[in-house]
């Protein structure tokens, strides 16, 4: 860590990304620290010589580190002996830190993104933790659904449709769609845009919509209604970006 | 020899030098049909652990003592799943052993023990093709051995055999646990790594009780 890192204010919740490989643990930091640069992202990869390997001292001080200054943390790993060896450092380390660090199911690089952009925008440990292993439900059906069935059904169905335009210049990118699943979340209701669900910033952001895109947001379930108003009026006020 | 704190040295200094002699039989298997790495780890480890029992300055006081400095090393130095499966396994033995020799029963307690540790942290049952292969019949044959009313030493040499058993008994199996497993029906035909290096590890606890 350099000077400035150690001084620089994090948000509450650190990511550690285990990997096999030096480079791939770095790689993983990059690409989710370009999308959450306030959150501190630590990489472990390879062994300590550098060969592909996992680490377990390496482990165990990333640990440390992360969870420095009372933050918890969520840990990302690649494979096989990532995974055991991160669960062997967390059974061994004591019960203050352990309480703090949570290892995700989750897929590395889509995880490690997904757990970034929701710890960024200043969620918990429970909620970025959810984050990431809820990218990996992205694979199983939670894909957009074809374009056209915007107008199939009536209304007269328990779901709550409202259409609206994006506004904002930059479109649907991480920190709006991290709006969106985190504002969600305190609902109970099931939102999706588009066909996708909107409690998946990963899957807010494959979208890839645009300025001037039409948003079709339909929620279902107890609070769908409140819920789909709260995103309506975020969509036009463009998520502060306008 | 009594099972006690001199075999558990003795036992842990053989265990290196077997594993070093079979290193690239170890690394050969683990080629085809994982990351090649498992010999070459384990070779590492167990130097680490050598090295570490070397520098101590007086004699660990408990066979727990020793199994807990290699369960330690390992899992810092061997930088596989080896490092992890067997450091988990060395741990909860290390814990099962809190003295200065073993009965019958208790060299079970260890066996039982290590398997356990294997299994928590694996996540493997029997019949996927794993080190557990190895180890559980292991550890059923130590229950049946003390049942019998066999010494300590019966009890090593029981669970070696089976444990030796268990491993040629992995060959025909499709892996369906660790990186093994994404070569599923292709891994059928080869003798498991861990369960090998299980089968290795054990035969020298009895040879050093011998």
């Amino acid at each position: 860590m350099s000077a400035s890192d150690a001084t620089r204010a994090f948000a509450r919740v650190a990511l550690v990304l285990v990997s096999h490989s030096r480079d791939l643990a770095a790689g993983a930091v990059e690409l989710a620290g370009q999308m959450a640069p306030g959150v501190l992202l630590i990489p472990v990869g390879g062994t300590p010589d550098g060969q592909l390997g996992t680490d377990f001292d390496g482990i165990e001080r990333a640990f440390a580190q992360a969870t420095d200054d009372g933050r918890g943390a969520v840990v990302l790993m690649d494979l096989g002996s990532a995974v055991l060896t991160a669960e062997s450092v967390l059974d061994l380390a004591d019960e203050d830190l352990a309480a703090r660090v949570r290892l995700a199911d989750a897929p590395f690089v889509e995880g490690a993104v997904a757990a970034a952009v929701t710890a960024h925008g200043g969620a918990d440990l429970e909620a970025v933790l959810a984050a990431a292993e809820g990218a990996g439900r992205m694979y199983d059906g939670d894909h957009p659904a074809p374009a056209g069935d915007a107008s199939a059904p009536p209304t007269n169905d328990g779901v709550v449709r409202e259409t609206r335009t994006l506004l904002n210049p930059m479109g649907l990118h991480a920190r709006p769609a991290a709006v969106i699943s985190r504002m969600l979340a305190a609902y109970d209701a099931k939102v999706t845009v588009n066909g996708v669900s909107a409690a998946s910033v990963l899957a807010l952001m494959k979208l890839g919509a645009t300025q001037g895109t039409e948003l079709r947001i339909e929620g279902e379930g107890p609070q769908a209604a409140e819920a789909v108003r709260v995103f309506t009026t975020e969509v036009e006020r463009g998520f502060g970006e306008i | 020899m009594s099972v006690d704190v001199a075999w558990a040295v003795e036992w842990v200094r053989r265990s290196a030098q077997t594993i070093s002699e079979h290193r690239e039989e170890l690394v050969e298997l683990d080629r085809l049909i994982g990351d090649g790495d498992h010999g070459e780890n384990l070779d590492r480890g167990f130097r680490a652990v050598v090295a570490k029992l070397d520098a101590l300055d007086e004699p660990p006081a408990q066979i727990g003592d020793v199994l807990k400095l290699v369960a330690t090393t390992l899992m810092s130095t061997v930088g596989g799943a080896a490092g992890p499966l067997y450091g988990t396994a060395y741990l909860r033995a290390a814990r099962a052993t809190a003295t200065d020799e073993l009965d019958s029963a208790g060299v079970v307690a260890l066996v039982e023990a290590a398997l356990d540790g294997i299994v928590a942290r694996g996540k493997a049952t029997t019949g996927e093709k794993t080190m557990v292969d190895a180890w559980s019949p292991a550890a059923e044959a130590a229950v049946h051995a003390a049942d019998a009313g066999g010494s300590p030493a019966d009890v090593l040499a029981a669970a070696a055999q089976a444990a030796a058993e268990g491993a040629q008994a992995t060959i025909p199996l499709a892996a369906t646990k660790g990186r093994a497993s994404y070569l599923g029906e292709r891994s059928m035909g080869h003798l498991d790594p861990g369960a090998r290096s299980t089968e290795l590890l054990l035969a020298e606890a009895a040879a050093a009780a011998a």
